[in-house]
């Protein structure tokens, strides 16, 4: 039986989509085999940032409506034959997901996969509670500015009360917050709320930090998920993300401010 | 900017109850002037509130027991006892349908309030969502997340942050209060008289504090939790 994650924020552009990408890429390096979906029907850009968009034939939507298998529209990963795409439809509309119908293609997916990402459209429209709705576990992604808190709150009520597991009063959803596009010198200066400040109002576990970072639009661009260059800062905090996800204990890391060079500090930067 | 000359406030007010138990207007009006006789006093210029409850619709002339009881200096304020389905026999009276507690578990009807219940959850209030205590009192072992509302008949206590909204007394109880481990809500309220942030930062210190209704306002006591 597959674990089914669902990566959620209700804001959009909060990272959702990037984290999706590489958090699935890092379960699938790390050998499980690792199946992401988009759900983002009608603005799919998984494909684009797992760099597969031109070998999309068939989508989510043609799996539920029956006109096409699970075999013909899931796509293998260059780089990892444990990783797997199901990408959104670019043309139909959100209500084309139907919970008998997502449900019926993530049984079916869990007999062959280890993980299920489930990459949400923002919002807490029909797209955003199909993603969530037959979640075991949600990564909460969340900027450190309030409206993003706010909407991440909204939507861990959700989990609470709208989730296949509390409708059927099952264990909760586990929920672990992951903090994106996180500044620390923004946060120095009062611009941007702190991971304390965050963790205080949201009050659940934190699975990672990524920082504010050039290598994630050098990766989309390239569309190989940041967490494969490795030499990058958000490429390793997202490795360390996963490895907190997978049970072990990892130390956080940029999340203090880069201390300058005496040179710099002297003249300026 | 001007001064509102209109304030709008729940408040709860104890009323006597009349039980009319026969159709026969002229047997309730002797049945009547035998109990005013008793205690003249008591009963000047009293409001009433009529309960029908054990007539279903063998109803007397209502209009004219409301006239008799007019005479008597005793003035009907509202009818109860009978459901929403038949809500014409009080418009055609003028009068508004009242719903007691009581009236909806059909017990027989005493002048005490019925005991309150505790409403407990477990955790915390998101943005989004609303708790409602319907006559009990509402204990929340976690926060109240901003955007997020609690509502008790009775008191609401807040073993977390409260940053959200908080009604206590929903139905005006003005004895209701609001306790939290740090008060930093978005608006607080005891019986219909409310304070929103800024009168409530003004009021506390970020600490643990109680809110309740001093006569006419509000305070806010600090609490060592
Ligand atoms: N850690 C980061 N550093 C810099 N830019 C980021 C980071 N995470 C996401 N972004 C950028 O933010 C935008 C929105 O990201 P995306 O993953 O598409 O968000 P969502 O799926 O939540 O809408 C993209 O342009 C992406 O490149
Ligand atoms: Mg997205």
């Amino acid at each position: 039986m597959a674990q089914i994650i669902v990566v959620t924020s209700g804001k959009g552009g909060v990272g959702k989509t990037t984290s999706s990408a590489a958090i699935a890429t890092g379960l699938a390096l790390k050998g499980h085999k690792t199946v992401v979906i988009d759900f983002d029907i009608g603005l799919r850009n998984l494909d684009l940032i797992m760099g597969c968009e031109r070998r999309v034939v068939y989508d989510f939507v043609n799996v539920i409506n029956g006109e096409a298998n699970l075999n013909q529209a899931l796509i293998k990963d260059k780089r990892c034959d444990k990783l797997f795409v199901l990408p959104a439809s670019q043309t139909r509309d959100k209500d084309a997901l139907t919970k008998e119908g997502v449900g019926k293609v993530l049984e079916d997916l869990s007999k062959d996969f280890d993980y299920i990402l489930c990459d949400s459209p923002a919002g807490i429209e029909t797209g955003a509670m199909m993603a969530l709705y037959f979640a075991d576990t949600a990564i909460v992604t969340t900027n450190p500015e309030v409206s993003s808190v706010r909407d991440s709150d909204r939507i861990l009520g959700m989990l609470q009360s709208r989730s296949r597991r509390a409708e059927q009063s099952l264990e909760p959803v586990k929920e672990y917050l992951l903090l994106t596009r996180y500044a620390p010198t923004r946060v120095k200066t009062g611009e941007m709320l702190s991971v304390e400040d965050v963790q205080e109002i949201l009050a659940i576990p934190l699975l990672g930090v990524i920082p504010e970072s050039q290598s994630v639009l050098k990766a989309s661009n390239s569309g190989v998920p940041v967490i494969v260059d490795q030499q990058s800062d958000a490429g390793q905090a997202y490795a360390d993300a996963v490895a907190r996800l997978l049970g072990e204990d990892v130390p956080l890391r940029f999340v203090a401010e880069e201390k300058k060079g005496l040179l710099k500090r002297i003249f300026g930067s | 900017m001007q001064n509102a000359v209109l304030e709008l406030k729940g408040s709860s007010f104890t009323l006597s109850v009349l039980h009319i138990n026969s159709k026969d207007l002229d047997r309730l009006l002797t049945e009547l002037d035998a109990k005013l006789a008793q205690a003249p006093q008591f009963f000047v210029n009293a409001p009433l509130v009529l309960n029908l409850a054990k007539l279903a619709d063998d109803l007397p002339d209502l209009a004219a027991l409301k006239q008799a009881l007019h005479q008597r200096n005793l003035f009907v304020v509202g009818l109860t006892g009978i459901d929403s389905a038949k809500a014409d026999i009080a418009a055609k009276l003028q009068l508004p349908l009242m719903k007691s507690g009581k009236d909806s578990k059909n017990t027989p009807a005493k002048a005490v309030v019925p005991a309150r219940s505790t409403k407990i959850v477990k955790q915390n209030v998101r943005s989004g969502q609303q708790i409602y205590a319907a006559n009990a009192d509402l204990i929340v072992f976690g926060a109240v997340s901003n955007g997020a509302e609690v509502i008790a008949d009775g008191s609401i206590h807040v073993y977390g942050t409260l940053r959200g909204k908080a009604m206590a007394g929903a139905q005006g109880d003005n004895h209701a209060v609001i306790i939290a481990k740090t008060l930093s809500a978005e608006l607080v309220s005891i019986a219909g008289n409310y304070w929103l942030s800024d009168s409530i930062q003004e009021h506390t210190n970020g600490s643990g504090a109680c809110v309740r209704l001093d006569g006419e306002s509000l305070i806010i006591e600090s609490l060592p939790l």
